[in-house]
């Protein structure tokens, strides 16, 4: 029993389709976590990200089934983000209301409006056809999940070094980081906050709606509500476990796409794991790494704390 | 500006913004092929005026109110505490744990029960204030993290009998649920006017009185709230801002899970069947924060608050008798939250420009 156990689960380790499963999420968690980092850094918990995908994965396919076109569809994903981050941000850093009831608001709106769309217009696409990449397609048990995607999942090749390079490469991302770190000061140096936060999250809607518009065409080409189904919370665990690094989100987004993908696998094969161990993991895991880490990495100081100039 | 003329734009201003939120709402409706004016019927008709409505809506109002008092105690303490979805949850599942295996004469047992649910909702919301002033991890995300721990922990022990599962003569076929509570274990729910709710709709709202004077006139309260507005003068002033800060926390996560227990026990609703499923808590932890959060963290505003939201959610069942899809009361509940939040907003920030030009002038 238990040597079958261990095969199975050799069999999954082994089998191509655990990986293209994995990087299936896990793309889906980079979009998404790339842009909450950036949000992040500038002092923003923004966790409206779950309805930024959500909108952006209807928007994506309400965009498809008006033009046949997936080059379409994605861009109305990521105006479906924008959107979100719209409200998200003007409401909460011009406006001063409460970040959280903006963003839990948020997510309850997006629901109840893709539901409702949904059911009233039925929207139909197709899947973006996959592109492999000559000679590293051909890596084995990787090279497929990374080299052999539906074309919209290269996107993130560029978005995740270009999201690196734009916050510690560039003036506005040392004043970003700056604005999550330390507002009042940045504010005597002349940076414009509430600015910077409002930018961050436009950068996280456009982002997650994209995100949400990839996880579309690359997986079921068909809409229903639960098609993020908490994906946008595990993204934002994965900005906390990563320590609030790039490098360290990604591999959060890696590490819990992967248990996913696994546990899928397993199912698939006939052996029912533990289920709810799995699918709390990402959150035991990341509670986990800060309590054991929350000396030695930092949150971004001020995250989570509105900018008012003159008061706190 | 006199008295009399700011409540009038305080008035003006929290219409208008309610009108363009309906407006809104109104236009999707109708953009989609769908009639507003039978929905906005069908929703107030569902909430209070069709018979035997307003008893439901107070009944969902109750554990709004209770989640919404006790996010109102750790906001003043100065903490974010945005994981009552969990701890209302886990109150729900210990105190059917418990009650269950204590049994008890009927009046007894209920009190078990809410007593075992403020605990175990406490106990949950102090892991994050252990990891907080322990550890040092900043409370607003573990306790948002803990909530689908949460999720999964009562998942799990719904499956299986020596934690939550019901035994099979009395689940059936049925997977995922608890034991039924007994008749004579139930909150009762006396008929008023052809409406009933269960009593615990006036425990909600004696104990938002008493969160409203504890906070405004003891000494505890002034020590919390000085907590809240500036740690170091309180920590200067002999405040422990662990002890003040991680009962605060408890004390929230408490009022969650009594929420939660008298979900369980109170009936009514789509809690109404007195077993425990997944899905149990069914937003209302969410919508509570909001409630709490709506009201500005003050105990009196959110029992009105409540009542609104309640209102929304007992409204969406006659809805979808219109023909439109009855998902758009969570539209138009998200939109009148992001409206209600406006007027505050400009008035602080017009008020706060008034006030530099005035300072600028006098230079």
């Amino acid at each position: 029993m238990l040597i079958d156990f261990f095969s199975a689960v050799g069999d999954v380790l082994s089998s191509e389709s655990t990986y293209i499963n994995g990087a299936l999420f896990a793309a889906l968690l980079a979009f998404a976590a790339t842009g909450e980092w950036v949000a992040e850094r500038s002092g923003t918990l923004n966790i409206s990200v779950e309805g930024m995908l959500l909108s952006g994965a209807f928007a994506g396919i309400l965009g498809y089934h008006l033009s046949e076109s997936i080059v379409v569809g994605l861009v109305f994903g990521a105006i479906g983000g924008l959107l979100i981050a719209a409200v998200q941000a003007e409401m909460s850093h011009r406006l001063t209301a409460d970040q959280f009831v903006v963003g839990l608001t948020l997510n309850i709106l997006v629901f109840g409006l893709v539901g409702f769309l949904d059911r009233e217009i039925e929207p139909q696409a197709l899947r973006a056809s996959t592109v492999e990449i000559p000679v590293l397609v051909d890596i084995p048990l990787f090279g497929q999940a990374l080299f052999g995607e539906p074309w919209p999942f290269y996107l993130l090749y560029g978005l995740v070094p270009l999201s690196w390079w734009l916050v510690y490469r560039t003036r506005w991302g040392l004043e970003l980081r700056a604005a999550g770190e330390n507002p009042q000061s940045a504010d005597v140096s002349g940076i414009d906050v509430n600015r910077r936060r409002r930018q961050s999250i436009y950068y996280a809607g456009f982002t997650s709606g994209l995100g949400g518009a990839y996880f579309l065409f690359a997986r079921i080409a068909a809409f229903d509500d639960s098609v993020i189904g908490g994906q946008g919370f595990i993204a934002i665990a994965a900005v906390i476990f990563g320590g609030w690094t790039l490098w360290g989100t990604m591999a959060g987004c890696v590490l819990f796409a992967g248990a996913l993908s696994f546990q899928l696998s397993l199912q698939g094969l006939g052996y029912e794991l533990n289920t709810e161990l799995l699918q709390a993991l990402p959150y035991l895991v990341t509670i986990g790494a800060m309590a054991i880490f929350a000396k030695r990495v930092r949150p971004p100081a001020a995250l989570a704390r509105p900018f008012i100039r003159g008061l706190k | 500006m006199t008295r009399g003329a700011r409540l009038a734009e305080w008035v003006a201003l929290y219409a208008l913004s309610v009108v363009v939120a309906l407006a809104l709402a109104s236009v999707i409706v109708e953009a989609t092929g769908g009639d507003w004016w039978p929905v906005v019927e069908a929703l107030v008709d569902g909430s209070i005026m069709a018979p035997g409505r307003w008893g439901g809506t107070l009944g969902i109002a109750a554990p709004l109110l209770l989640v919404a008092l006790g996010t109102v105690i750790s906001s003043k303490a100065g903490l974010i505490n945005i994981g009552q979805e969990g701890q209302l949850l886990i109150g729900a599942a210990v105190a059917v744990y418990f009650s269950f295996r204590i049994g008890g004469p009927g009046p007894l047992n209920v009190v078990v029960l809410l007593l075992f649910g403020a605990l175990g909702g406490a106990a949950w919301a102090s892991i994050s204030g252990l990891l907080r002033y322990w550890r040092g991890v900043p409370e607003v995300l573990s306790t948002l993290l803990l909530v689908f721990v949460a999720l999964q922990a009562v998942g799990y022990g719904l499956k299986w009998q020596w934690l939550l599962l019901a035994d099979e003569a009395s689940r059936g076929n049925r997977n995922l649920v608890s034991e039924q509570l007994a008749k004579d274990n139930r909150i009762p729910r006396p008929d008023i006017f052809g409406n009933e709710f269960p009593i615990t709709v006036y425990v909600a709202l004696a104990l938002a009185l008493a969160v409203a004077y504890v906070l405004a006139r003891t000494v505890w309260g002034f020590r919390l709230r000085m907590l809240g507005h500036n740690p170091r003068a309180a920590q200067r002033a002999g405040v422990s801002s662990t002890v003040y800060g991680a009962s605060a926390l408890a004390i929230g996560g408490a009022f969650a899970g009594l929420a939660g227990a008298a979900m369980f026990a109170g009936g009514g609703f789509s809690f109404g069947t007195y077993r425990l499923v997944p899905g149990f808590s069914d937003n209302i932890g969410w919508t509570g924060l909001l409630v709490a959060l709506l009201a500005r963290e003050r105990a009196l505003p959110a029992v009105v608050a409540a009542f609104v939201f309640a209102g929304l959610r007992n409204g969406a069942g006659f809805v979808n008798s219109t023909g439109v899809e009855s998902r758009i009361t969570d539209v138009v509940q998200g939109l009148l939250v992001l409206a209600l939040l406006v007027p505050p907003a400009v008035v602080f920030l017009r008020d706060r420009r008034r006030a530099r030009a005035a300072a600028t002038e006098r230079v």
